[in-house]
């Protein structure tokens, strides 16, 4: 226990080598991620949700390094709680997204995660911002995590505007789906969350449940 | 994961390539009067698991410095506060001031809110305490206790990230802990059954993981009680074992009769020795 180099774990950054999505729809948007955390070759949480929240109708996706990004999420969830008590009423989305580009640009060389912010409020609707390296800019979806670069292919070919609310859950868990497959860093369940002004739904889809494609 | 090397592809099964050379290793090095170097030690397995009334943390006991074994017999569950426990694995010193500092700040918290502290609490300091160090505090803990929101584990990593879960392992015996975790957890167990697979879940990692031994500690931690198991399994006892037993059976001694070894001479010297100076210093035990 008191070696010097010590065992390969410890050394190992913990990362949700990942795949994350999130699409906006008429009145709301749909959020995706995979449940696989791993700390080297090894497994370390099969299940984690990595849609956190950030507000009541504002969550963000998670990716990177598993420490930062979860550092990210409680300093903006807790930033929000204080800007929402100061303003009075439910916070922007892009004032979340802001807080996160922020925490993202000022400390970028510190830093190694990205977060997708997505929700919804009263005066822009749904709305989807990426936050990639500390720029800020609002998507119709957002793609995000190693998994991500798997199907990109597929989310530019199948995207169409005006797409309906279970238009867009299927079109997510089919994304989750290919990317699972194919990244050997993302797995597990899928878990989704679908926010529209009335309600804040999330969803488990477990593996059997997924959508299977040709090779399966 | 994306890459694909284009040199050759790899065979199945094991690859048996470096055995060559370490035999010819071998014979070179005994041939100058060494001998190959050993695996080295490091490591730890600890593990916690969810039963229906509160939670069981286990660790094994043995510290390494090295390649020697440091302590045969240390504890890795460490106190935080009076219902909540943290196993820690990873640098000795690091895993143990870090929980001394929190459980510290916790008692102080706990007079100030004049409430018994939370396992969430007890969670996010450490988290923003290893956070803000970016990793260079080796510790990897296993966090559990039971507040007024029910039971609690949470997994915690060196660079501050943390998981929640019903069931975790950390430390180089992990692998082996958690695969008698995957195999046999249920959700809302009894305490004995709970107690088992923990002690099964440490054993697998004391005999498969290099790094891990000696003997097996629990902590059981319930509403209003916690019971300090240590140890609650001495798996490996010191002593000579005779052939074709199970483990743990010891029946060898190490004394010998008397006259096993012959004397063949006896040569005594006595040592002169002058007194010099006397005094005595009284302690104040007032």
């Amino acid at each position: 226990m008191l070696g010097e180099t010590g065992p390969e774990w410890l050394s190992e950054e913990v990362k949700t080598g990942t795949t994350i999505i999130a699409i906006e729809f008429n009145g709301g948007v749909v959020l995706g991620s995979d449940s696989r955390v791993s700390a080297g070759a090894s497994v370390v949480n099969r299940v984690m949700n990595k849609l956190s929240p950030l507000h009541d109708k504002i969550y963000c996706a998670l990716s990177g390094s598993a420490a930062d990004a979860q550092t990210i999420a409680e300093m903006v969830n807790y930033q929000l709680d204080v800007h929402s008590i100061e303003i009075g009423e439910d916070p922007q989305v892009r004032s979340a997204a802001t807080l996160v580009r922020n925490i993202s640009y000022k400390y970028k060389e510190e830093l190694s995660a990205h977060l997708i912010v997505a929700g919804w409020d009263r005066r822009d609707g749904g709305q989807v911002f990426a936050t990639l390296n500390g720029l800020l800019t609002r998507q119709p979806f957002a793609v995000g995590g190693s998994g991500s670069s798997y199907v990109y292919g597929f989310v530019d070919a199948e995207y169409r505007r005006g797409m309906s609310k279970e238009e867009c859950q299927q079109f997510v868990v089919n994304t989750l789906s290919l990317a699972m497959n194919r990244d050997g860093s993302s797995g597990g369940v899928a878990y989704i969350v679908t926010i529209d002004e009335h309600s804040t739904e999330e969803k488990v889809v477990l593996g059997n449940n997924l959508p299977t494609f040709f090779d399966q | 994961m994306a890459m694909l090397t284009v040199s050759r592809p790899p065979l199945g099964g094991f690859s048996f390539e470096n055995c060559k050379r370490n035999a010819v290793l071998e014979g070179e090095v005994n041939k100058v009067g060494c001998s190959l170097p050993t695996a080295r030690k490091t490591g730890t397995t600890i593990c916690g698991v969810v039963f229906k009334d509160g939670v069981v943390l286990g660790a094994d006991t043995r510290a390494t410095e090295g390649m020697v074994v440091a302590d045969k017999n240390c504890s890795k569950i460490h106190y935080i506060s009076p219902n909540i426990y943290c196993c820690g694995a990873g640098t000795a010193a690091d895993t143990e001031m870090t929980t001394q500092i929190i459980s510290s700040n916790l008692e102080l918290h706990g007079l100030s809110t004049g409430r018994l502290p939370r396992v969430a609490t007890a969670n996010r300091m450490l988290k923003q305490m290893l956070f803000r160090y970016q990793g260079y505090i080796g510790a990897a803990l296993v966090l559990g206790g039971v507040d007024c929101n029910g039971p609690h584990l949470y997994s915690i990593y060196p660079h501050g990230s943390t998981d929640k879960l019903p069931y975790v392992t950390m430390g180089s015996g992990s692998l082996a802990a958690m695969a008698v975790f995957e195999d046999r957890y249920k959700p809302d167990m009894e305490e004995e059954a709970a107690k088992q697979l923990v002690r099964d879940a440490i054993a697998a990692g004391i005999f498969n993981d290099l790094g891990s031994g000696s003997n097996i500690d629990l902590c059981v931690i319930t509403k209003g009680k916690v019971d300090y198991i240590r140890p609650h399994d001495e798996a490996n006892k010191k002593g000579i074992s005779t052939e074709g037993k199970c483990f743990g059976r010891v029946t060898g001694d190490y004394k010998y009769k008397g006259g096993t070894t012959g004397v063949l001479t006896k040569v005594v010297t006595p040592l002169d020795l002058e007194l010099v100076d006397e005094s005595v210093q009284t302690m104040d035990t007032s």
